[in-house]
């Protein structure tokens, strides 16, 4: 099964709700999913700094000293800020790369969850509800975000095979079905210099979108391609710096509603995950076409 | 006054016994509509606060009336056998999947195959209906006010389904003894699903479900009939490629 959400935020009076809205319509749809959660936020970016999202299964040992060391290591400014298994690490946008070559040596089981000037990803196996307590997320502030609770189907349920998948800088993707030409197109996409760290077949679609977009596509283009060049059952809801984004296969029979107010575009696997958004009574909702391609920009 | 407003009491007035799903759970809910024995004194429910739960009122088997104030989720109204049943709001996938008899009505739009496998009774959906509405219907009426999406009347038995609007890809594909009648544009037609003629028996059995539908404004003459070309009843290997 599994449960997707999204919120794009249209007014900033919400902003600061975020992280409480999108966990709410997140812990709706629990019994879509119980194996693993996560979210992805785009909260306040900066042209100047790079948040690199990573995690570690013993955050007290690896996380402990590392901004020193990573400072020292590529010779900038880092700041670390902790939260349960997961940290953000900030440093210059032209450190990023150093740094995650740095942190293969020095923390070697610290797994990067993305990076991006707006991006945090946190992920973990248990419930939504759970998951959004660990890492705060209620509190959290941001533009747009999205959400995911996991039936597992095609890998193993560990924090690694949990959705958001993130490929690219501020880019993720959330999805809803089970791709079967997966295999072929990461090993298309690892010949095109593409790198992957599961065996999942959601993070090969994350890929795909961010090497369409790294070949110049937008949002809206790659996700068309998406169509045409994946086999399977999907319903994918994706993130970018400030790009949201829907598309579903032709077959769409995997569940999607989405409701647009002025407030906000929002979407969710159900109904269930809507109702307590404000303004709702009164909203646009409507359930998105297969084939058809539906993305917001800020 | 629009129900919506009023109070719990004024409507307990009406004779209505208000169940909110606010308040109750959904199972206090269903087993209480399944409780009902014929003749019962409680025939008129009213359900607050739906919030898309799924499985609102299903196998409810007394003809009794129940107004739903708001969306539901997954299989409202499943297997409905002789109730009245209207959803104030929109409502998930598999609205009255299997119903006998009875009628449901739906305000708002209807996701994925609403009525599937419906054996009898009467589902008018308002709005739209996504994809797959009526699949497998089997002598179930069905009156959509908006259009349908693809793959609707899949392997349709019998029944009748009335698009007042258009409809998605391969209606009515390898359909049986259903008929199809549709107002709009087709985007087309599933394997084996043909045009037909409309005979004047057909006018008037469709002008009795538009009737029986509220559709008001709206003529017979302007549908086309669609159903079985009957050339895939019995697997044949001159007829592979049509599957």
């Amino acid at each position: 099964m599994c449960g997707i959400v999204g919120l794009f935020l249209k007014d900033k009076a919400l902003e600061p709700k975020l992280g409480a809205m999108l966990s709410e319509m997140l812990v709706s749809l629990s019994d879509r999913g119980p194996d693993s959660a996560g979210i992805a936020i785009y909260g306040a970016s900066s042209k100047n700094e790079t948040k690199i999202t990573i995690q570690s299964a013993r955050p007290e040992r690896d996380f402990r000293g590392l901004d020193v060391e990573l400072a020292k290591a590529i010779g900038a400014p880092v700041s670390l800020a902790a939260k349960s298994t997961h940290a953000v690490i900030r440093t210059a946008p032209d450190k990023v790369d150093a740094a995650r070559e740095a942190l293969q040596t020095l923390r070697p089981d610290v797994r990067i969850m993305g990076a991006g000037e707006a991006v945090e990803i946190y992920k973990e196996v248990g419930l939504p509800e759970a998951v959004v307590d660990r890492f705060e997320v209620r509190a959290m502030t941001g533009t747009h975000g999205i959400g995911h609770t996991r039936m597992a189907t095609e890998s193993a349920v560990t924090t690694m095979g949990a959705h958001p998948f993130s490929t690219g800088a501020d880019q993720c993707l959330v999805h809803n079905g089970s791709l079967s030409n997966h295999n072929n197109v990461r090993r298309e996409l690892i010949r095109d210099g593409m790198t992957f760290e599961t065996e999942n077949d959601t993070e090969v679609a994350a890929a795909y979108l961010s090497n369409r977009m790294a070949h110049g596509k937008n949002l809206g283009e790659a996700l068309e391609g998406t169509l045409s060049d994946l086999d399977g059952f999907f319903t994918f809801v994706v993130g970018t710096k400030n790009g949201f984004g829907v598309v579903r296969d032709p077959i769409a029979c995997k569940p999607a509603v989405m409701a647009e107010t002025d407030q906000y575009v929002a979407f969710g696997s159900e109904y269930r995950a809507l109702t307590k958004l404000p303004g709702i009574d009164n909203a646009r909702v409507w359930e998105p076409e297969p084939a058809t391609v539906y993305f917001w920009e800020h | 006054m629009p129900a919506t407003t009023m109070s719990k009491a004024e409507r307990e007035q009406g004779h209505a016994r208000v169940f909110d799903l606010s308040e109750h759970s959904l199972r206090e809910l269903n087993q209480a509509l399944h409780k009902l024995t014929p003749g019962s004194n409680e025939t008129a429910w009213e359900v607050l606060h739906p919030r898309g739960s799924h499985s609102v009122a299903v196998g409810v088997d007394q003809p009794v009336t129940i107004d739903v104030r708001g969306s539901v989720g997954y299989y409202c109204a499943g297997m409905n056998d002789g109730a009245a049943i209207t959803v104030h709001g929109s409502a998930g996938p598999g609205v009255g999947e299997n119903m006998m008899s009875g009628s449901i009505v739906i305000k708002g739009d209807a996701s994925q195959y609403a009525g599937a496998t419906g054996r009898g009774g009467l589902l008018v959906i308002e709005g739209n209906a996504s994809s797959r509405c009526g699949i497998s219907m089997k002598g179930i009426d069905i009156v959509v006010h908006g259009n349908i999406g693809h793959m609707s009347a899949f392997m349709a038995q019998s029944g009748n389904l009335v698009v007042l609007g258009d409809a998605g890809d391969a209606l009515g594909d390898s359909i049986y003894e259903a008929r199809l009648f549709v107002r709009g544009k087709v985007e087309s037609l599933g394997a084996d699903c043909i045009a037909k003629e409309m005979r004047p028996e057909h006018i008037e059995l469709l002008q009795g479900l538009l009737d029986k539908a509220g559709v008001t404004g709206v003529k017979a003459s302007e549908f086309k009939r669609y159903g079985s070309a009957r050339k895939l009843y019995n697997f044949n290997i001159d007829n592979a490629d049509a599957y």
